[in-house]
């Protein structure tokens, strides 16, 4: 709309500016007035469709710079949410035997997806348009240039959107690393996430955002699910799995008898922080424009923040009488997650409430349903995204509006609150898939995992650290 | 000779070493420990799970010093050692037979 606005400007504007040239024609028979002296000269015409044409062309150059920088510097801040962000949330959460080995899991997986998306992982999620999985269309970055793919975003260049989508696909299988710390076996870690990647995530990928995909809500899809940002892409994928996989590979030495208390809350505190402001490059870059929407998301992602930040609070201090520093920047990651596939669909109060829901459910999974069924879910990787991620993508379909994102095209209900409620049914299909292909993809790749490097560290390897073990360093090395 | 083993608390420290100067008193050795008497612990909860933190930092100041100087040395450390709550700490003496110098070989008092 913005668009035709300043288009027509710029035709009138030349249209205006056309007239005086018309008058300083010379008058061919100055008292006579033909017909055929009102119509333009052809020269004229010609000249004005050429600037006109040229305008356009400048009009539209200068809206693709824009769109290009919000999201260039979208794509950072996504990678700025894996390292540093995650890492160091990550990282003060374990104990001092193991900060290294949980960092460089997350360090490592901004290189190893990098190269395999850079291989097939790109055409896996984003060639095509089939409905479950993407081609090999873009294989080796193939045809992937400046030149915009009008599928997805037709104002920034492809590579842009490349990379973009590249740093969601890096910090996706990070996210599962919380709930196989200070056990998981190195190599197993990198198999493992080499074929998650290519097994779970790039499906789901390609049937939430993908062209043709089966749950895509813009581009054909069978079961149109709402997901702005990875409700179900990055967080019920990786969330689920982690679930499955705390499960597989059994408790920590120890646990839950012995005591494993984060041994930096600090180095917590930061990444939950950068996690924070990084996330306006997941939400607000997910507009892939840098205009209304994206300003919606962004309004919207603080927003759900800040409201879980106080819900998780406000319950732990009904529960303990007190409020922890390690409670308030939990509330508000689990804020983020449920607010990441609602943020261009909802308004600013609608975000407050999913915040506020979220902080107190995954307050309660996290406390209450963990304690319950005793699995070692070491960091919550399941408690915060799994359940937030699909309380998120729920809630989705009840505040979604047509007034923020016309979605299924102008006038069109979008969520129940416009009184479509069908939408919570859509969401619903969109959640079920996204466990069902995260439980039996993540068991299968477990197994395979396990026969060939195996998952787990000894117990003496665990009992002395990752640190040591698995890389030989230390975190903290005391005498130097 | 006799050796004074006190336990404090961590923020009376820098009173009774500045009180034991005073008394002309310049040698010690300070570690830090943890430990608990009749002082229970605390209660820490991360994400809901409670740890019962109850070995709780301490200063241990360790004193060899002549007989003449042992009671002055101990009521020193009492005055200034006190807050009178659960949790200041306790104070071992114990004799010492015999004390050597490294750099010189020197023995007894005179070493200290």
């Amino acid at each position: 709309m913005k668009r035709m606005g300043i288009l027509c400007c710029c035709i009138l504007t030349l249209v205006l500016s056309a007239l005086p040239i018309r008058s300083q024609q010379p008058p061919a028979s100055s008292q006579v007035t033909s017909p055929a002296a009102s119509a333009p000269s052809p020269d004229a015409a010609k000249a004005v469709a050429e600037k006109l044409n040229q305008l356009d062309q400048r009009v539209t150059a200068a809206q693709s710079n824009a769109d290009n920088a919000w999201m260039l510097v979208s794509a950072a801040l996504v990678l700025m949410m894996t390292g540093p962000g995650l890492a160091l949330f990550y990282g003060g959460l374990v104990r001092h035997k193991n900060v290294l080995a949980i960092m460089m899991q997350s360090f490592a997986l901004m290189a190893l997806i990098t190269v395999l998306w850079a291989l097939v992982g790109y055409s896996l999620c984003f060639g095509g348009d089939g409905h479950w999985i993407g081609n090999f269309q873009f294989a080796l970055l193939r045809g992937v240039g400046v030149t915009p793919n009008a599928d997805y975003a037709a104002t920034i260049p492809q590579l842009t959107f490349m990379v973009y989508q590249l740093m969601f696909a890096v910090i996706t299988p990070a996210l599962i690393t919380g709930a196989t710390a200070e056990r998981m076996k190195f190599s197993g870690t990198l198999l493992f996430m080499t074929l998650w990647f290519l097994i779970v995530y790039a499906p789901m990928a390609h049937m939430v955002w993908g062209k043709g995909g089966f749950l895509n809500a813009s581009l054909g899809g069978r079961f149109p699910t709402l997901d702005f940002a990875g409700g179900t892409v990055v967080h019920i994928t990786s969330g689920v799995s982690a679930l499955v996989c705390a499960l597989y590979m059994g408790k920590r030495v120890g646990y839950p008898k012995q005591p494993m208390p984060p041994h930096s809350l600090v180095l917590s505190f930061i990444g939950a922080c950068l996690l924070w402001v990084g996330w306006f490059g997941f939400n607000a870059g997910s507009a892939l424009s840098s205009g209304g929407l994206a300003s919606s998301a962004f309004v919207a992602t603080h927003f759900g923040a800040a409201a879980a930040a106080m819900s998780w609070s406000a319950a732990e201090w009904l529960k303990n009488g007190r409020a922890s520093a390690l409670g308030a920047i939990s509330g508000a990651v689990a804020g983020l997650v449920a607010i990441t596939p609602a943020a261009g669909f909802v308004d600013p109060l609608s975000a407050l409430g999913i915040g506020f829901v979220a902080g107190a459910f995954c307050y309660w999974m996290v406390t209450k349903f963990k304690a319950i069924f005793g699995y070692d879910d070491a960091l919550d990787a399941f408690g915060v995204h799994g359940a937030g991620g699909t309380i998120g993508a729920l809630l989705t379909g009840v505040c979604a509006r047509m007034v923020i994102n016309p979605i299924y095209g102008d006038g069109k209900a979008v969520g129940g609150f416009d009184g479509h409620w069908g939408q919570v049914g859509n969401q619903l299909v969109g959640i079920l898939m996204a466990w069902v292909f995260a439980i039996v993809g993540t068991f299968v790749i477990l197994k395979i995992v396990d026969a060939v490097t195996g998952v787990r560290v000894t117990e003496e390897q665990e009992i002395q650290g990752l640190d040591i073990t698995l890389h030989g360093e230390e975190g903290y090395n005391l005498e130097a | 000779m006799m050796k004074i083993e006190a336990i404090i608390q961590p923020s009376r420290f820098e009173s009774v070493k500045d009180a034991l100067l005073e008394i002309g008193i310049d040698g010690m050795t300070v570690t830090e420990v943890r430990g608990h008497g009749r002082q229970k612990g605390h209660t820490e909860v991360y994400r809901g799970r409670e740890y019962t933190v109850d070995l709780l930092p301490k200063i241990k100041l360790e004193l060899v010093l002549p007989d003449n100087l042992v009671n002055r040395a101990v009521e020193t450390i009492l005055k200034s050692a006190k807050t009178g709550k659960i949790g200041d700490g306790k104070i071992f003496l114990s004799r010492v037979d015999e004390a050597i110098r490294i750099r010189n070989e020197e023995r007894g008092e005179g070493a200290l």
